[in-house]
């Protein structure tokens, strides 16, 4: 939540001069007074809490309940352990499994290669101060503040086969949501419409950052539009692009809410998310089960994140 | 927002939550554990309050009739209760679908004494796990159901569980205008069934509306096929785990649906039941299978042009007495706090007086006494009542038939994947096959 802005306060404060990192460290915390000792104390302490009671233990539990054929009925003390059953269930027998990795891949791809560059053009674009630059930003920026519901209705009065506007304004007849080769696809619009704004903002934000000097001293070098974006802007604006680039990586492993409303992620809309919630949450209650889709589904999340901390540190350090 | 005095500060202060919402992620999974834990303490926090009283004048009742008029119809149906008894009901609303997925944590923890729930599987796995209590006894004292809603009561060990309140049926509907328009008859055997859809298609008419987005509509096609060609009993065994669906029964019950797909409406898997209800009464489909709820699709002056036949037999041998009826009522919870007045409670759900309340109040139930005043009932309830009273079994639909864990992770992809490719019968048996022996393992 709040570590990154106090890494780069951090970072600002110019470390003493002349003393090995480890004295001036310890110089530093002789400084703070009685009461900035228990701030700093309770500031750590409390989100420290926080994150192993609502992060690190219930994902804890998720990995033990994978173990487990657990169905949400009787006491704690009578859950049976079936070793890597579930496991070898999930990938043997559990047709939804396959195609909902490649959906979550496809997504990713998808995002990454169009929606967030699309997104990133956009803010250039509007970065150049055009008339009802505000008008813009709000029109692109609004389907990421609509709720999920209404984003639900809305598409769903495009994409309805008899009753939505697509197929009455071109007079076609296709299976929007229905056909599983098609449904993946408008879904994937309907969800890049939600990522453009947001990279676009995000994007934008960084762009109003740039120092304008470096633009004018590109211009008066003769360089032109595009070679100063690529050259000068885009390597400036370095620690955006990672926060862009894992943006992406995570809207792409937590999509869900959409397929959701569609068809609950079922017939060409399966998504890891949404197999967990269905075995999980709800009456079915194959909490075993659903825990193992959820433990697949931390790993491969922790694989992003992993590559994600390896690269801040490393330029941390440098 | 202070200005940021250097660039790093400034980009620092970007961070969007869905950055740190990592966290959020893994949360989510491990929700999935701790949610249970945190639906008891919601549901039996409720519990604990309606029921804390305990005194010999009052009795809880944990209710999921969230939507205005049934809540309605019940709070006076309770206050008939109190003028009959004395006894005071706590009434406990909680959201429909809320209640039916917390339903295992509800009863786990500090139930109502009186809930409603439905006939079918999970009643009877209930009563199995000593969650809900025998109440024989009110049944001994009930009057006015037929041997088919005594049945649907009845826990594996025999003894009645469930009080039924109201039903509807399912069956293949139709508007009379278009049916005397074209001179079509209600058909009676399957060959006359796929002859009428043949005509229906030469008169340009979509023959059977069908629509299968939402996963459970399609399961009405599933029973009704496999109680027409393999009865009740095999129905029941398949739904409860005890049959193997690799059997020559199952695949000839898709092999027969498999025939009659192409009388369907194409594209069902992107169609709500409402949009394909709609088609029929907008006179482009000839017929559809659905429960009696079809009607909301249709104007008030229109309902008259609504009607229907169950389902033509298939098997001389087997008939076609046999349908779904989703069944609704109420169930005793175990060691209820008071146990004398929820036994009456249960006595005065299943009475006459309280099917005469819901009647006069809510003129859409179907009520399941039959001693009730009914004289309330459209042309359409009067049939539909007389259909379900004659019939032999009623089975509840497949979801309510069997685990839910079944129906809605096994069930609805399996017959989704059906509905699209129609020809690969074994692979789909053996794939349903395999998933249901490793869920139904007790």
């Amino acid at each position: 939540m709040s570590d990154l802005p106090l890494i780069q306060a951090d970072r600002a404060v110019p470390p003493p001069a002349a003393t090995t990192s480890t004295g001036g460290r310890r110089r530093r915390l002789r400084l703070l007074s009685r009461t900035d000792r228990v701030v700093v104390t309770l500031m750590v302490l409390v989100p420290l809490l926080i994150v192993t009671g609502f992060v690190w233990l219930p994902a804890a539990a998720t990995v033990l309940l994978s173990g487990t054929n657990w169905d949400g009925i009787g006491p704690l003390n009578e859950i049976e352990f079936v070793g890597a059953r579930n496991y070898s269930d999930v990938v043997n027998i559990y047709p939804p499994f396959v195609p909902a990795i490649q959906h979550n891949l496809l997504w990713l791809a998808v995002l990454f290669v169009v929606a967030t560059p699309f997104g990133m053009f956009l803010a250039v674009l509007l970065d150049k101060e055009l008339r009802g630059s505000r008008f813009y930003q709000t029109a692109l920026y609004l389907p990421v503040v609509l709720s999920l519901a209404l984003i639900g209705f809305v598409w769903q009065l495009l994409y309805s086969r008899d009753q939505g506007l697509i197929n009455a304004v071109f007079g076609s007849n296709i299976d929007w949501y229905g056909d599983s080769n098609v449904n993946i696809w408008a879904v994937m619009v309907a969800s890049g419409w939600r990522h453009v704004g947001y990279i676009m903002l995000l994007y934008l934000a960084g762009l109003k950052g740039v120092d304008p000097s470096l633009r004018e001293a590109a211009a008066v070098d003769g360089a032109s539009e595009s070679r100063t974006f690529f050259r000068v802007v885009f390597p400036v604006l370095r620690p955006i692009n990672i926060i862009v680039l894992v943006v992406t990586v995570i809207e792409s492993l937590r999509a869900f809410d959409l397929v959701w409303v569609v068809n609950k992620g079922r017939n060409g809309l399966e998504l890891i998310s949404a197999l967990v919630t269905q075995n999980v949450v709800g009456e079915a209650s194959r909490i075993g089960f659903g825990s193992a889709l959820a433990t697949i589904m931390l790993v491969v999340s922790l694989v992003f994140i992993t590559i994600y901390l390896a690269t801040v540190m490393r330029e941390d350090r440098q | 927002m202070s200005r940021p005095r250097s660039q790093a500060e400034y980009l620092a202060r970007l961070v969007p939550p869905s950055v740190a919402g990592i966290n959020r992620r893994s949360l989510l999974a491990g929700a999935a554990g701790t949610g249970a834990l945190l639906g008891t303490g919601l549901l039996a926090g409720c519990g604990d309050d309606s029921g804390s009283g305990g005194s010999s004048k009052d009795v809880s009742l944990g209710s999921n009739q969230s939507d205005p008029k049934p809540k309605d119809v019940l709070v006076k149906v309770t206050d008939g209760f109190k003028t009959s008894s004395g006894v005071q009901v706590a009434v406990n609303t909680v959201d429909h679908n809320t209640f039916q997925e917390n339903i295992n944590n509800y009863l786990q923890g500090k139930p109502d004494d009186v809930f409603t729930w439905f006939a079918g599987y999970r009643m009877r796995f209930f009563a199995q796990k000593g969650l809900a209590s025998d109440i024989s006894d009110v049944w001994s004292k009930l009057s006015g159901y037929s041997d088919a809603f005594k049945k649907a009561s009845t826990g594996d060990d025999g003894k009645q569980y469930f009080v039924p309140a109201s039903y509807y049926p399912w069956a293949v509907f139709y508007r009379k205008s278009v049916w005397k328009q074209y001179g079509y008859q209600v058909p009676t055997t399957l060959d006359q069934f796929t002859a009428l859809g043949a005509q229906m298609k030469r008169d340009g008419l979509t023959p059977i509306a069908f629509a299968d987005k939402d996963g459970w509509p399609a399961m009405g096609t599933f029973d009704i096929l496999n109680l027409r060609i393999n009865g009740y009993q095999f129905h029941i065994d398949l739904m409860a785990g005890k049959e193997a669906w690799t059997s020559d029964k199952v695949k000839k019950v898709f092999d027969t649906w498999a025939g009659l797909l192409p009388l369907h409406q194409p594209d069902s898997l992107g169609r709500t039941w409402q949009e394909a209800a709609q088609s029929l009464q907008q006179k482009k489909s000839g017929m559809y299978l659905l429960g009696l709820f079809v009607g909301q699709q249709f104007t008030t002056e229109e309902q008259d042009d609504l009607d229907f036949f169950t389902f033509p037999e298939i098997d001389p041998s087997i008939g076609a007495k046999a349908l779904d009826a989703p069944i609704d009522g109420y169930m005793m919870a175990r060691k209820p706090k008071n146990e004398d007045n929820a036994r009456k409670l249960l006595e005065y759900f299943g009475g006459k007086d309280a099917a005469d309340i819901t009647v006069k109040n809510d003129p859409a139930t179907l009520v399941a006494n039959t001693g009730a005043d009914v004289s309330g009932y459209t042309a359409l309830q009067k049939k539909a009542a007389e259909l379900v009273g004659s019939a032999t079994e009623i089975a509840q639909f497949l979801d309510r038939d069997t685990r839910p864990d079944f129906a809605s992770t096994v069930i609805i992809p399996a017959i989704q994947q059906f509905i699209k490719d129609p020809k690969d019968i074994g692979g789909l048996t053996s794939s349903i096959e395999n998933q249901k022996k490793s869920i139904f393992t007790d």
